[in-house]
């Protein structure tokens, strides 16, 4: 075991994973010689050389189209777009290429590619550097979708996403990155190495994609969060006294039907908390399948907790994110429905 | 008063529409055997030229000319010339087919056979194409089963593709032919990858990357030639330039450049420009940008210049935008006749044995057609399951998709 921040966890991922298959392959933009923005990446091309650790030129589309036909060759490409805002001109390559090869081809080809990249907001970022697009991935047949909320989930499915025979989103929030953000900006951050889950081993471990994980055991009403926002949940069920039962759901496609009917089932409650916009986002689709599955154990009607539907201001950031009040006061509505 | 004029917007147009004379003075051809053959190794600087030429071997009495002649023997000649024609057999008889209603849909390859079919010939087993759907001749000229590309264009039984992909999109990785898309260009930077993938594991096989003039125009094109370009991959990005894209003209795509194999200049990509009905030039080529790829040298751009002969797909009319009488003024001829003539000229061949050929090759075609129409087509007979739209989304079936296939009733 060893204290790690989910910089350093997604890192060891891709070191056990480059470790034990040669076919493991990892580019980006600023990702070889530097390490990625965020540092990623770092030493992975000096340890494993400059063919399989690399730097790319400035084209999302490439980068991604580039991967789909070494993954065709038989490599095992896990590339960074270097903000989820900057995947777009690669989308064209996502949905009518890596989602469908297999389909199409009737698995005569196939596309196990990873395509990471840090997400969500909290750091000033703007319009074009906070984006949460997970739902214009979850809407495409044929993806996976992984939104990780700590160090050891990030390693564990990271290293399942790169063996996976399929292609996985892997959007890393990055204002986990340093620490478990719970949306007090104004408070001082808490370290991974101040918390259980920055315990990750340093070797080889898989966690299944399609499984969530209860965050926070309780009876009163159901939290269904991912990324970021498992922490804002967690501090506003203590802020509020609310014994909420706290969903991380870790993989949005596959998702984990069985643990939310189950525990909405219990509660009879529900809210439904992410940081992309409202109308069409993922939450409209958590939503629906609660009703679908709890309408007759329901006692109230299922809260959105969400962006606005604006792009991502800068100035204006912590009127924007989802915080721990807003979450709060979401779960207090439920409960005096 | 300003110096200046107002703006206007420059639109570019064909030389000629519906009504018009058909003029292809445009189109500026050099004599066969004229264009030197340079070495593999060249510096791209030195061959900017070969750009905005066209390389041709075949010259008007049928004689192979020049520094690209000499590579086919005369059983390799008769070989391509069966390809040629059985593709277009092929796609006689699909083409009626699809009137029959027995498909959807089908792109045939009038004068372009030549491209495809010769283009495989100087790949090895291993190599990977990414083709568009227009190249089903590296699929003939690999003894694909023509009964195979029946069933999928009959969506029947045996369909290969169980039904979800449409009718022409074939896939053979064992034929070296990555799925088709439909999707334009997004096949050119994935053929870049898989050359750079054989690459890095320092394998000896290579990629070809296609696509047609009009898609030229997506970013993708680009973002392909950029990657190419900076890690040298072993890779022959292939621009069919056959003058339309459905009913636009190329120079809709091309804009000011001159040619579409130009683009390479920029990329320090060296580029050549060939007659795409010369099966001998088109073989001649490849063969070159093939040696140059697995010499570790890196990538080519080869431009060849063709003309679509029939429509699009079996869903325009050319007549609605061209004149109906262009592709008999196409100065570049008919790439069966071409090596047809040669091959007469060489004394190999005859029009009594081609005529013979003609009716051996139309009645190999039915008898596969036959077999395929003996499992379904579209509308009758043997066909895919519902089951089939299920399966395969992903390697392993997750449980949303099951439940909504238990809905389906499957």
């Amino acid at each position: 075991m060893a204290r790690m921040t989910m910089i350093e966890a997604v890192r060891s991922a891709m070191d056990v994973s480059m470790g034990r298959d040669e076919d493991v392959v990892v580019f980006g933009e600023d990702v070889g010689y530097f390490g990625g923005v965020f540092r990623c990446t770092q030493g992975l091309q000096a340890k494993y050389g400059k063919t399989r650790c690399f730097d790319a030129p400035i084209s999302e589309s490439g980068i991604v189209g580039t991967a789909i036909g070494m993954a065709a060759y038989g490599l095992k490409p896990c590339v960074e777009i270097q903000f989820a805002d900057y995947m777009y001109p690669a989308y064209d390559q996502l949905t009518q290429e890596a989602a469908r090869i297999r389909y199409r081809s009737n698995g005569d080809f196939t596309c196990p590619i990873v395509v990471r990249m840090p997400t969500g907001g909290g750091i000033f970022g703007g319009q074009t550097h906070s984006q949460s697009p997970e739902a214009l991935f979850t809407h495409v047949c044929g993806l996976k979708v992984i939104v990780p909320s700590n160090p050891y989930d990030a390693k564990g499915l990271l290293i399942s996403a790169i063996e996976d025979p399929d292609p996985v989103m892997f959007l890393e929030p990055k204002r986990l990155y340093n620490g478990p953000f719970d949306g007090h900006h104004e408070r001082p951050v808490t370290p991974w190495s101040k918390h259980e889950l920055g315990d990750v081993p340093e070797g080889h471990y898989a966690i299944p994609i399609g499984k969530a994980e209860i965050r926070r055991k309780g009876s009163a009403v159901t939290v269904i969060a991912y990324g970021t926002m498992v922490h804002v949940a967690l501090a506003a069920a203590e802020e509020t006294g609310i014994d909420a039962e706290i969903i991380d759901l870790r993989s949005l496609l596959p998702l984990d039907l069985e643990t939310i009917v189950q525990s909405v089932g219990k509660t009879g409650r529900c809210v439904v908390v992410h940081e992309a916009t409202l109308t069409s986002g993922f939450g409209g689709e958590l939503v629906a399948l609660v009703q679908e599955h709890c309408f007759y154990q329901l006692e109230a009607p299922v809260i959105r907790v969400t962006g606005w539907d604006t792009p991502y201001p800068h100035a204006q950031e912590w009127d924007y994110f989802p915080g721990p009040a807003r979450v709060g006061r979401a779960l207090t509505e439920a409960m005096e429905a | 008063m300003d110096e200046f004029s107002r703006l206007s917007l420059h639109v570019p147009e064909p030389a000629v529409r519906p009504g018009d004379q058909p003029d292809f003075s445009n189109v500026k051809i050099p004599k066969a055997g004229s264009v030197p053959r340079p070495e593999v190794d060249v510096e791209p600087e030195a061959i900017r030229d070969l750009a905005y030429s066209i390389i041709r071997v075949l010259n008007r009495e049928g004689e192979a000319v020049g520094a690209w002649a000499g590579l086919l023997s005369d059983e390799e000649l008769l070989t391509g010339l069966r390809h040629m024609m059985l593709l277009r057999a092929f796609d006689a008889r699909m083409l009626m087919a699809q009137r029959q209603g027995k498909t959807s849909f089908y792109m045939q390859h009038l004068g372009e056979e030549a491209v495809s079919c010769a283009f495989r010939r100087a790949l090895r087993k291993g190599d990977m194409n990414f083709p568009t759907y227009r190249q089903a001749g590296l699929l003939i000229a690999d003894d694909y089963p023509m009964v195979d590309m029946m069933n999928q264009i009959f969506s029947n039984e045996l369909d290969p593709c169980h039904g979800r992909q449409l009718p022409v999109m074939y896939t053979s990785k064992e034929h070296g032919f990555f799925t088709i898309s439909g999707n334009l260009a997004t096949q050119y930077v994935q053929a870049v990858g898989w050359a750079m993938a054989s690459a890095i594991k320092n394998d000896t096989r290579i990629a070809a990357g296609w696509i047609g003039d009009g898609s030229t125009a997506e970013s993708d094109f680009h973002s392909a030639l950029v990657f190419a370009s900076t890690y040298k991959a072993p890779v022959i990005l292939n621009i069919v330039n056959n003058q339309w894209a459905i009913s636009t003209f190329q120079g809709i795509a091309r804009g000011g450049s001159g040619t579409f194999a130009a683009r390479g200049l920029g990329f320090g990509i060296p580029a050549l420009r060939v007659d795409g009905n010369d099966y001998l030039a088109v073989y001649a080529v490849a063969r070159w940008a093939a040696e140059r790829a697995r010499r570790n040298l890196g990538p080519t751009l080869i431009e060849y210049v063709t003309y679509r002969v029939g429509a699009h797909s079996t869903s325009d009319d050319p007549s609605a935008y061209r004149p109906k009488t262009e592709s008999e003024a196409w100065p570049l001829g008919d790439p069966v006749l071409r090596l047809k003539k040669h091959l007469i000229v060489r004394g190999a061949w005859s029009e009594e044995r081609h005529a013979q050929a003609e009716a051996e090759i139309m009645d190999q075609v039915i008898q596969a057609q036959k077999e395929a129409e003996s499992h379904g087509t579209l509308h009758a007979g043997g066909r895919p399951s519902v089951r089939d739209i299920f399966e395969g989304v992903y390697a392993e079936m997750p449980p949303h998709i099951r439940r909504q296939r238990q809905k389906a009733g499957y």
